[in-house]
C-alpha cells in the first residue's frame, strides 16, 4: 500500500477555530507541507501574529511566539539575532501587517533580516467582525465603509508586494492567491523559495496569500473564492515581484 | 581597576560584563550613548546591535530575544519608555526575562532633556494593560548604576519577569569613577529549558508564549499565577538604604540623584545643629514600604523630595499608612533641587511640628 497523502508533522491535531471557508487553514498546511519537505520543522520558530490566525501557537509542533499586534517581524528580528541557525518565520493576516504593523513589515525588510513572512491578505479585518483594512479594494462594502471603500473618502488600498519589492533589502517577493487548485500550487512553490530563501541565507523572502473571509464577505465559500479571483486579484496582481 | 567613565557608557560596559549580548535600541537623548557604545562593543565580544526603527520595535525585539533565551536589553528616555509599555505588559504576561534601562528626563511629553524623575509612575505602575510589574531599581550614583544593571540580568532570569533600571539623566551624563567587574551568571539559575529554540527535543511540550486567553476562567488562572509571582518578589526584593534615620530630627525620603543632593542637604543642615536622616528606596518596585514605615518613626518630621510632582510622594504616604505626615519639596520640568533649599525646607517643616 502506497500512502498518497499524508499529514504534515508541523501542524497538530487541535481542532481549528477558523470559519467555514477561512484561507487560514489552507495556508497553514502549505506552511506545514514546505516546512516538512524541507526537513525544517524541528528547527523552525514560529511567530504569530493578532487576528484571526492568532491561536495559532495552538496549532503547530514547534516553538511558538505569539507578538503584540503588527509587531511580528520585530519579535522574529530578536528571536533571529539569537538563533541565526534556526528558521524563524512570521505569519500575519493584513489588519497585523499591512495597518498597525507597516512600519514592522518596511523596516524588517529594508534591513534584509534573513526571515520569512507569510502574509495573509483577506482584505479585511477578520477576527474583529470584517471592519475595513489597508487592504480593503475599491467598492468593497465592509462594517466601517457601509457603501463600499471609496478612495475619495476611505483612501487607497496598500500593495504590500509593490511597495517591499521597491526596497533593496527585499529579496524575495510574490504573490499567490487561494482561490482554485492551480494557484494553490503555484502558492506552495513561492512559500518553498521563501523558506529556501532564509535556508541558503539569503536575506528577507516575502509572500501575500490572496485569501477569502466568506463570513466577512456575507458570501458563501465558492462565491468569496470567485470575488478573490475576480475582484482582489484585478487590485492585487499575482506573480513574482523580485527574485534576487 | 577603578576609570572614570561616563554613566551611559559605564553602564552599557556592566551589561557586556553581565553576559548581555543582544541589545536594541533607538536614540534619544539623554541615554544615546548606550546605543553609541554598544553598536562597537558588541560587535567586540560576538554579541548583536540592532538599532530598531522606533522603541515600539525595540521593546519587541527585546521580548524576541529574551524569548528566544538569550540575555538582552534596550534602553531609552520617558518618552520612549511611554512607547514600549504595551511590550512591557505583554513580556510580563508571556514571562520572559528582559532588562529595561530608563535614564528619565524632564516631562511631561518632550519636556525637556535635562534630568527628572517624573516617569516614577510610568515605571513602577506601569501604562500598559493589566494587573503586572516589573522589579524597578533606582541607583543614585554610576558605580551602583551598574552594579544594579548587572544585577537585573540574574533577577529577570530568576523570576522570568523585565527588570528595569530608571536612572536619571544626570546618572547617565555624570563622569564618575566606577570598576566594572565581569558578573557571570548565578550559577544557581536554573537553565533555561522554557526558551524557543527549535522543537527539536520530544522530551518538552513546544513552547507556545501568548498573553491572548479565549477562556477567561483560564485568563484567570494566569492572573492569579503572575499575582503570587509578584507577592514572592514583594517580599523578597524590596530594599531601602537608610543613613542616620534612627536619632534624626528629620527623615529625608529621596531616590536617585536626589539623594545624593539629600546628602549634601543632610551636611548643611549639621551645621546648624540638625539631625538629618536619609531613607532611600533602591527598588521603587517592589516598594520598601515596611522598611520605611520604621525609619520614619522616631523623626520629628518626614520630607519627601523628588523630580516630580508628588510620585514618590504617594508611595511613602501610603507606607505610613496615616501614621504621620508627611511633607513634600520638589522641582519639575529638568531643575534639579538644590540643597540649600531643602535646608529651608527642612527648617519650615520642623518649626511647623
Amino acid at each position: 500500500m502506497s500512502v498518497i497523502y499524508q499529514k504534515d508533522t508541523y501542524l497538530n491535531d487541535t481542532k481549528r477555530h477558523y470559519c467555514p471557508g477561512c484561507s487560514h487553514g489552507l495556508a497553514h498546511k502549505l506552511v506545514g507541507q514546505v516546512l516538512e519537505e524541507l526537513q525544517l520543522v524541528e528547527k523552525t520558530i514560529t511567530v504569530g501574529s493578532v487576528g484571526c490566525s492568532g491561536l495559532f501557537y495552538d496549532y503547530s509542533n514547534s516553538d511558538c511566539i505569539m507578538a503584540l499586534h503588527g509587531r511580528a517581524p520585530a519579535v522574529a528580528a530578536g528571536v533571529k539575532a539569537v538563533h541565526p541557525d534556526k528558521i524563524v518565520y512570521t505569519y500575519q493576516g493584513d489588519g497585523d501587517l499591512a495597518s498597525i504593523g507597516i512600519g514592522e513589515t518596511v523596516s524588517a525588510a529594508a534591513r534584509g533580516e534573513n526571515l520569512t513572512v507569510i502574509f495573509a491578505n483577506n482584505s479585511v479585518f477578520g477576527m474583529t467582525g470584517g471592519q475595513m483594512a489597508p487592504t480593503t479594494i475599491p467598492g468593497e462594502k465592509t462594517s466601517t465603509c457601509r457603501d463600499g471603500r471609496e478612495p475619495q473618502v476611505h483612501g487607497y488600498p496598500i500593495g504590500v508586494c509593490e511597495l517591499l519589492s521597491q526596497l533593496q533589502g527585499a529579496r524575495y517577493v510574490a504573490r499567490a492567491s487561494l482561490h482554485d487548485v492551480p494557484h494553490i500550487l503555484e502558492a506552495k512553490k513561492m512559500i518553498r523559495k521563501a523558506f529556501t530563501y532564509q535556508l541558503e541565507g539569503r536575506g528577507y523572502a516575502f509572500v501575500e496569500l490572496l485569501c477569502a473571509c466568506p463570513t466577512n464577505l456575507r458570501m458563501k465559500p465558492t462565491e468569496a473564492c470567485r470575488w478573490v479571483e475576480e475582484e482582489m486579484t484585478k487590485v492585487y496582481p499575482l506573480g513574482v515581484f523580485k527574485e534576487e | 581597576m577603578k576609570k572614570l567613565m561616563k554613566g551611559n557608557e559605564a553602564m552599557a560596559e556592566a551589561a557586556v560584563m553581565a553576559g548581555c549580548r543582544y541589545y536594541f535600541g533607538y536614540p534619544i537623548t539623554p541615554q544615546s550613548e548606550v546605543p553609541e557604545y554598544l553598536s562597537w562593543r558588541m560587535a567586540e565580544v560576538g554579541g548583536v546591535y540592532k538599532q530598531a526603527e522606533s522603541e515600539l520595535a525595540a521593546a519587541n525585539m527585546l521580548f524576541g530575544a529574551g524569548a528566544a533565551g538569550g540575555r538582552a536589553m534596550t534602553s531609552s528616555s520617558g518618552l520612549g519608555i511611554a512607547l514600549m509599555q504595551e511590550a512591557i505588559s505583554h513580556t510580563c504576561a508571556c514571562e520572559i526575562p528582559a532588562v529595561y534601562l530608563n535614564v528619565s528626563r524632564g516631562g511631561p511629553a518632550l519636556g525637556c532633556i535635562q534630568p527628572g524623575q517624573a516617569d516614577y509612575y510610568q515605571m513602577t505602575r506601569g501604562g500598559g494593560p493589566g494587573d503586572y510589574s516589573m522589579i524597578v531599581y533606582a541607583p543614585s550614583n554610576v558605580q551602583e548604576a551598574c552594579d544594579l544593571l548587572q544585577l537585573a540580568f540574574d533577577k529577570a532570569e530568576q523570576y522570568r519577569n523585565p527588570v528595569a533600571v530608571y536612572a536619571d539623566g544626570c546618572i547617565g551624563q555624570i563622569m564618575e569613577s566606577v570598576e566594572i567587574h565581569e558578573r557571570e551568571r548565578d550559577p544557581k539559575l536554573p537553565p533555561k529549558s522554557w526558551a524557543a529554540t527549535g522543537w527539536d527535543d520530544p522530551s518538552r511540550r513546544p513552547t507556545g508564549f501568548t498573553s491572548v486567553f479565549m477562556d477567561p476562567a483560564k485568563c484567570e488562572r494566569h492572573n492569579d499565577h503572575l499575582q503570587e509571582k509578584y507577592r514572592i518578589i514583594r517580599e523578597n526584593e524590596a530594599r531601602l538604604d537608610t543613613i542616620d534615620t534612627d536619632d534624626a530630627d528629620v527623615v529625608l525620603v529621596a531616590y536617585g540623584t536626589t539623594a545624593r543632593i539629600c546628602m549634601s542637604a543632610k551636611r548643611i543642615a549639621a551645621e546648624s545643629g540638625i539631625r538629618v536622616g536619609i531613607a532611600r528606596p533602591i527598588t521603587i518596585w517592589p516598594f520598601p514600604a515596611r522598611q520605611l514605615y520604621r525609619a520614619c518613626q522616631n523623626a520629628k518630621a518626614v520630607l519627601c523630595v523628588e523630580m516630580a510632582a508628588g510620585q514618590l510622594y504617594d508611595d511613602v504616604r501610603l507606607a505610613l499608612n496615616g501614621s504621620r505626615d508627611a511633607g513634600l519639596y520638589y522641582r519639575l520640568g529638568g531643575m534639579m533641587p538644590r540643597a540649600r533649599d531643602i535646608c529651608q525646607e527642612i527648617t519650615k517643616l520642623l518649626e511647623e511640628a
